[in-house]
Order: structure tokens, then sequence, then C-alpha cells
């Protein structure tokens, strides 16, 4: 992976861009000493890191718009930053570029039960938002494994998914208003309390941006009525395409479960091995999930249970207590710590048509042989989201870059079978180079042309998304 | 008349073309702009349907009707129930599913299951240089690139003719109840709409026709006997046998002679807009989120309405779109520009300056 190489008029002029920015923010917002600057080195990409000219955190929009105007002045780029938990390397620095981190912008600044909506500035965490409507009886739907760290800020920028959105979307669907400054300074209300903009849906551009188009200082966010209960079903088979077949079967029973996940042997293992959760030894599994009353549990669960008996399940295993239920998804949730324990491992977010999972399983395996490592999946199977994760020794010679090609091999797979490069995590430095794959030149044109519009100067995180040989010219 | 029957065709009419086109789907959104016709419907049919994958794809000329017969079939539907303007327009023709993303209209599941360009997954269009662009897919989950598609749903054809649309889809409720309660003024209907929708029961209607107050809930049997039950305890609302959604969805209520406004407000807000707008006629929907007014011909309603938000105006001598903030009327400026740098398409409800703006505007 190539980063542009830093703009050495820029990097003459730290002190000068430094003591510029000190002057606009408030006491302790700036940091330019180099050893202090390297915990802003990487985001949770953490095999290509550089740490930045500058960091600035400051604690008001106003401040944001400040910092924006004086690196707008200076040709210095500017890349956003929230909790930093981005897998796509999307936070990534350049050493000529100033990290303007949102952390210190948390504050909840409005809630509404009556209109479902709350307003938060941008940095804080997502989990902490849920936490702020809770006892109103209220959740914030979106829900990334990271939520404990990951920012809205992130959240927006990335449009982040999360195990429930089969049912309540991902974050573009969650999100009713934007404060956006933009890269010369100027605060702009995007969206707000009401449904549907009056123009053009700018807001629907702007979540999903990976930072390109200005910084988000606040956002309006719809929230939801608690539900009155939810429960799983642990189904096992003794081979992954009758289990996919399955996922299909479920979804055209006409039933809509809040997750549908799914683990295939190597990961079941593994997180036996590390939570004892108690999982059948088995190909695959399903874990499926729904809300409501006692009830409406009970019915839903019925017509599950029974598409997976046609589908000859060797496990079929409902939850009746909470904690048969937490024992259920305590392997599932575990799942990323167990295969940390075996090794190094490259988490890779293709999308596919859920009918297609049969085939690309088999591929995959395949590839796996072919390339010499050992490939787990672990994915939301109701919307073909998949999660391979390659395990790889980052020490030993030459496998990061065996496990890149694999890598690559696979999301080419997802494309070809008419899915995506990336479902959740976004494209940054890491599939910055596959675009071509997936879109024609005409097709990133386009959305090159959007960020002229915003950002006029590619100031604003400038080496993400596009190939480097196609935004060259707008770089300059 | 221009009526291409491929992307290629369509592209090539487009670079062809040296005046205003107005890009028509089943021509029943309302009044016609300026401009050489340029018909989408030889651009028709399913392309794809996947019920276990809750996908379609469809060109964009495809009829609206094709669409949800396609889907009722399978036991599926559009999440978003988009309207029929027909009969409140008086206009006559076939809805295409092109023309209800170049709407972007949502009726009133929107409330629950979301908007148009929820539900948009993906779109192919040509823009005004006549270049076949693609953003999104066939997948429900998918941050690959920048979302044109929520770009394209609601421009109202200003940014380039789509030629095909891809929905997330979801199964049809199999089971329907509607409940109902006298309510005579608007602040009391807001209230009672609001504290069903924070009920865990589901709601995915919630509207006022200015005598009662209209529920429902949707899904499985023995769930919808449920949630009917527990709701009409919490807000004391009676069971309806008949079903009102299409009345509802086609804003009935307000059908008849004058201007015809939707304002789209904070849902509490909307009793204040009642209160101030000088109105003939009022619909409620998503929850007091979408305010439907009849008036007398001539009444400002983004002068009178006096809280955040925005009013479209369907019918009348008013602007059809609320007319933005500086610094957002720059960026959709800037983007219709790059999309479409003759002006092509800007003959249509978006325009705001005068017919020769088109024409003497500079390329990028
Ligand atoms: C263990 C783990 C599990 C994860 N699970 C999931 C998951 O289930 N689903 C999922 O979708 N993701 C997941 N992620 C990825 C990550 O958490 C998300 O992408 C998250 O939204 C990033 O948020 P952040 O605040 O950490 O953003 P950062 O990493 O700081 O930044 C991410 C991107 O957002 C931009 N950005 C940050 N702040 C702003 C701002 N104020 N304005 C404009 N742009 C901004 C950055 O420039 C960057 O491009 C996971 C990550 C980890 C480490
Ligand atoms: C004052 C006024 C306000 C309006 N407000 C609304 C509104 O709030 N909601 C609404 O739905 N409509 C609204 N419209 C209606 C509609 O946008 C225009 O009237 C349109 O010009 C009618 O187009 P049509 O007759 O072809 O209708 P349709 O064919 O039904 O098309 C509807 C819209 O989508 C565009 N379109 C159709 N096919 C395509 C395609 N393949 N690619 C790209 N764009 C396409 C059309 O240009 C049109 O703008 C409004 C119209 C007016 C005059």
């Amino acid at each position: 992976m190539q980063m542009p190489a830093p703009d050495a008029r820029i990097m003459e002029r730290r002190a000068q861009v430094a003591s510029r920015l000190r002057a606009v923010l408030s006491p302790g917002a700036v940091i330019d000493d180099p050893v202090a600057t390297r915990a802003y080195e990487c985001d949770a990409l953490t095999a290509y890191k550089c740490p930045p000219l500058a960091v600035v955190l400051p604690s008001s929009t106003q401040e944001v718009a400040a910092a924006l105007r004086v690196c707008h002045e200076e040709g210095v780029p500017v890349v956003p930053r929230g909790s930093g938990t981005s897998l796509a390397g999307g936070a990534l620095p350049t050493a000529d570029s100033v990290v303007l981190g949102v952390a210190r912008l948390n504050r909840v600044l409005e809630t509404s039960p009556e209109d479902r909506f709350i307003r938060v500035e941008a940095g804080r965490t997502n989990l902490s938002v849920t936490g702020a409507v809770e006892g109103l009886g209220f959740f914030y739907a979106p829900d990334p494994s990271s939520q404990l760290a990951c920012a809205i800020a992130g959240n927006v920028a990335m449009n982040s998914g999360g195990a429930h959105c089969l049912k309540y979307g991902v974050t573009t669907n969650n999100l009713l208003g934007v404060t956006l400054v933009t890269m010369e300074g100027e605060v702009l209300e995007i969206g707000g309390a009401h449904m549907d903009p009056a123009g053009l849906d700018l807001l629907g551009a702007i979540c999903g941006s990976e930072g390109q188009l200005g910084v988000v200082t606040e956002a309006t966010l719809r929230i939801l009525p608690k539900p009155e209960g939810a429960m799983p079903v642990l189904v096992g088979f003794d081979d992954p395409v009758t289990a996919g077949a399955c996922v299909s079967g479920i979804i055209e029973a006409g039933v809509l479960p809040v997750a549908i996940e799914f683990m295939d042997r190597p990961c079941i293992r593994a997180t036996e091995a590390f939570a004892g959760a108690g999982y059948p030894d088995c190909e695959a599994l399903l874990i499926v999930e729904v809300e409501g009353s006692e009830g409406e549990i009970e019915e839903q669960l019925g017509a599950i249970e029974a598409v997976a008996r046609r589908h000859d399940p060797v496990e079929l295993r409902r939850a009746k207590t909470p904690e048969e239920a937490a024992a259920i998804w305590l392997g599932r949730k575990s799942a990323f710590g167990a295969m940390g324990q075996l090794g190094d491992y490259m988490c890779l977010d293709g999308t596919i048509p859920v009918s297609e999972l049969p085939r690309v399983l088999g591929r995959i395996e395949a590839l796996s042989r072919e390339y010499g490592l050992e490939v787990a999946n672990v994915f939301h199977a109701g919307d073909g989201n998949m999660h391979p994760l390659i395990l790889f020794d980052a020490n030993a010679d030459g496998q990061l870059e065996r496990c890149e090609a694999l890598g690559a091999e696979i999301l080419r797979l997802c494309v070809e079978v008419g899915g995506c490069l990336t479902g959740e995590h976004g494209v940054g430095v890491e599939k910055r180079d596959l675009m071509g794959v997936q879109f024609g030149e005409g097709d990133l044109e386009m959305q090159m042309r959007v960020k002229d519009v915003f950002d006029p100067g590619w100031l604003l995180n400038p080496a993400k998304v596009f190939p480097l040989g196609a935004s060259e010219g707008r770089r300059a | 008349m221009t009526r291409p029957a491929t992307e290629d065709e369509l592209a090539e009419a487009i670079r062809g073309a040296n005046g205003p086109l107005r890009v028509v789907g089943g021509g029943t959104r309302g009044m016609a702009p300026g401009g050489e016709p340029l018909e989408t419907g030889a651009l028709s049919g399913v392309t794809l349907h996947e019920p276990g994958a809750l996908t379609l794809v469809a060109q964009a000329g495809t009829p609206l009707a094709v669409v949800n017969e396609t889907l009722r079939e399978a036991g599926q539907c559009l999440p978003f129930e988009p309207m029929d303007h027909r009969p409140l327009l008086g206009t006559a023709g076939e809805p295409t599913i092109g023309g209800v993303v170049g709407g972007g209209v949502s009726g009133p599941r929107r409330v629950r299951a979301g908007a148009c360009r929820d539900a948009l997954i993906g779109v192919r269009l040509v823009t005004g240089e006549g270049r076949a662009v693609k953003s999104g897919g066939r997948v429900m989950k998918n941050v690959t690139g920048y979302d044109l598609a929520k770009l394209a749903c609601g421009a109202r054809g200003t940014l380039g003719v789509l030629t095909e649309v891809a929905f997330k889809v979801l199964p049809l409720p199999a089971d329907m109840r509607t409940l109902a309660r006298e309510v005579r003024g608007a602040p009391e209907a807001a209230a009672l709409m609001s504290r069903a929708l924070a009920s865990p029961y589901e709601v995915t209607g919630a509207a006022w026709d200015g005598a009662r107050v209209l529920l429902r809930v949707e899904g499985l049997e023995g769930s919808v006997a449920y949630r009917a039950g527990k709701l009409g305890d919490l807000v004391e609302a009676e069971p309806l046998a008949e079903d009102p959604w299409a009345a509802v969805r086609d804003a009935k209520a307000v059908a008849g002679a004058g201007d015809l406004w939707r304002v789209h407000v904070r849902p509490s807000d909307a009793p204040a807009v009642l209160d101030r707008v000088p109105h003939e006629r009022a619909l409620l929907d998503w929850g007091g989120g979408l305010v439907w007014l009849r008036t007398a011909p001539g009444t400002d309603v983004r002068a009178l309405m006096g809280v955040p938000g925005h009013a479209t105006c369907l019918r009348g001598a008013a602007p059809p779109l609320h007319p933005p903030a500086a610094g957002i009327a720059a960026l959709e400026e800037g983007l219709r520009r790059r999309f479409d740098p003759r002006g092509l398409f800007r003959g249509g409800p978006l325009r705001r300056e005068g017919p020769g703006a088109a024409r003497a505007m500079a390329a990028p």
C-alpha cells in the first residue's frame, strides 16, 4: 500500500502551523510533540502507521471551523478522527497532515422521546447514545461490535452497521441530520428533526463519505422504542451449504429476524477453545434472533424452526431463559477475540447476494488451500455481509503480502458474484486500490466530482477511497 | 419525443440533445415543465427478483404496478408504500418505478420502515454528458464508494436519467389491523400518535384525518392480535373494520380545488403549522411529521409555518421546492453542474432561475 509522499514545504512549516492553530483553539488542544503525536499514528488497521504533523482536539463546532480555516489557508491536509477504530485505515494520517479529533465533542444536546430523536455531538461513543435514552425506553439501533469505543462521527463517516441491521438498517437509515463544517470552515446544517430533505439528499451523500466531504460535529439520530424482549435460536448443520440455504428459506418464509449470524467450523472450534460456549461440533451454525413479547417470540421462532427442520439440522437449540440466550451469543461475541488467540488475522468485509453463499464459501475454501492460509468465516448472513478472517503470522517472511493477496482474491470474488468490496468497514486505504474492480472510470469520476463540490482543494482525507492514480490530478 | 429502448440509446439521445429535456416516466406526478419529452417507458422490466435475498432490480421505466405485482406473487412488497398521485392531482398515465425514485415518494409506512431512499440499494443513471454511471448494487449492505443513489433519489431527474433501480424489499405483512379514535384537536392528535409510536408495538402507520387518529399494526397473525390489543388499551382506540391506508397514502382527505402542499416538520410541530397556516383541509401522516394542506390559492405556507422544516408545493403558483439556505444551495448547484453541465435536465421542478439560465451556464 502506497501513500503520497509528504509535502516537504508543509513539513518545514510545522511550528508555524501549530502556533496558528494554538492561537484559535483552547489551551491544550494542539499536540505537535513528535512523541505525543504517535498516539495518533494509526487506527485499528495497525499494519500501517505514520505520525501526523500535528493533532488538534477542538471542543466546539466553532473551534473545528477555526482550525479548518487555518489548515485551509496553510494548504495542510486534514484527517478527521473519531475514536480511531476504523478497520480500513480511514483515520491513517500522512506526515504532512493535521489529525482533527472530535473526541472532546461528546455532549448530548437534545433528547426528544416525543419526536423520537436525540441530537449529540459527534465525538460521543455509539453505546453511550443508547445509554442516554435507555431510561426513556428507547435505543439507538446501529450497533457495531466496536460500539463501546467507536464514535458517532466515525459511524456516520463509514455508514457503519451492526448485528441488528437486517431489521433496523445501518447508520444512514437512522440519521436525520448533521452539522457539517467544510474545509473552508463554513458551518452547514444538513437535515434536522424532520424527515426527508427539501432538495437534494446531501445527508445521504455525506453518510459513508469517509471524512472526505466535511467534518461532522453534531448528529441528529433516530431512536426507537425498546422491544419487549428478544430470544435467539441456534441451529447446527453438517455442511455450510445447507446452512446457507436455510438462511434464504427463513427470509422467504416471511419472518424478518433482527439478526441471522453464521459461523463455520474453524470459527466454531476457535471460539469453543476460547470461550467454551458449548456449541455443537459441526460444520456450520446459525444464530437467529427475534424480538417481541413472549407470544410473538414463540410465533416467530416456531416459523423459523419449521424452516430449519426441513434442512436436517444436527442441532436445534432454542434459548428459554436470558442465561441460555447469553450462552448462545457468547461464542459469537467472542469470535474475534478467539481468532486473535490463534495469531494475527485480517478481517475482510465483502457483501454477496445471499443466494451465492454456498458457491462463495466453496471458493474461499479452495483459495485458502491454494494460498496455504487458514480462513474462518463469521458473518451477518441475513444481509450477505461476510467477514472472512484470514489467519497469518505477521512476523513470518512474506505472510502479510500473501494474506493481502488472498484477501484481494476473495474481494474480487465477492464483486464477481454481484456483491461489493465492503459492506460496513469502508474503503479507507485498505480497499482503495481495488475500487477499479467494482467501478469503472466514469463511476469513480462522478464520485470524485462530488468531492470536488464539497472540498475543491482536495485537502480532506485526500489519499483515501480513490486509487491514487485516479485522484492524482485533483490532489496536486 | 424520444423513447430509447436501451441505456446506450438513451445515452446517445442525451449526447445528441441540443436543448432542455423533460424526463417522463408515467407523467403522473403533476404538471409538465418545459423541454423535449424523453420517455423512459421502453426501458421496462424486472431484471432480477430474489425473494430469499429480499432484493428486486428493475429497469426505471417499469410500471409500478408490475413491480408491486411481481413482489406480491412472492409474498413481498416495497417497504415504503409509494403513493399514487393520480387521484389527488387528477393526472392520468402509468406510474413508473423510476418516477417513484425520481420523486423520492414514500407513504405511511415510512414512519417505521424508512423512505424510498432507505430501500434503494443501487442505481444506474445516465448523466447530462451521456455518461452511464452506477452506484451501489444489488446487496443491502454496501459502503463501497459514495452513495450516489441517495443523491439521485428525489432529485426529480435533475442529476440524470435513471435506467435501473435496485431495492431491498420486505415480506408482505401476513395480517394488518387498524385502530381508530375520534380526536378533534391537532395537539391532542399529535400527542396520541407520539405515544403510540413510542410504544414497543411497532406501529407502521400513524395518521390524523381531522376527525380520527388512525394507527396500524402489521405482521404475523398472533403478533398483530397481541399488539393491536395492547395498543388499543394504551391509547384507548377501537379496531376499525375498513382499511383506510390507501386513502391516507394518496392524501384523499385534501383532494379538491385549491393549492396543495406537503409540509415536513418535526412531528410535535405539526399542530403549530395547522394553527398558523390558514387552510381548507389538512391531513397528518408520519405521526405528524408530514402535514398535507389544501389552502386557498396564493397562500404562502413557507412564510407562515414558523417552525423548522420545509414545504413542497404540489399545485399552486409558488415555486415547487422550498428554497434552501445559501450554503446548501451552493452545494446543490455545484452538484447539478457536475452531473449535468449543459443544464439539459433543469427544466423540471428543481429549477429556480429563468428559462435562459440553463443554456447560459458554464461547464465545471
Ligand atoms: C473490534 C472491532 C469491531 C468492529 N465492528 C464493526 C461492526 O460490527 N460494524 C461496523 O460497521 N464497523 C465495525 N468496526 C469498524 C469501526 O469501529 C467503524 O468503522 C467505526 O464507525 C469507526 O468509528 P471511529 O469513531 O473509531 O472512527 P475513526 O476510526 O476515527 O475514523 C473512521 C473514518 O471516519 C472519518 N471521521 C472520523 N471522524 C469524523 C468526523 N468528525 N467528520 C468526518 N469524518 C470523520 C475518518 O476520517 C475515517 O475515515 C469494528 C472495529 C473494531 C476495531
Ligand atoms: C409544484 C410541484 C411539486 C412537486 N412535488 C413533488 C413531490 O413532492 N413528490 C413527488 O413525488 N413529485 C412531486 N412533483 C412531481 C414531479 O416531480 C414533476 O411534476 C415531474 O415533472 C412529473 O414527471 P412525470 O410526469 O414524468 O412523472 P413521473 O414519471 O411520475 O416522474 C416523477 C419524477 O421523477 C422523474 N423521473 C421519472 N423517470 C425518471 C428516470 N428514469 N430517471 C430520473 N428521473 C425520472 C421525473 O422527471 C419527475 O421529476 C412535483 C411537481 C410539481 C410541479
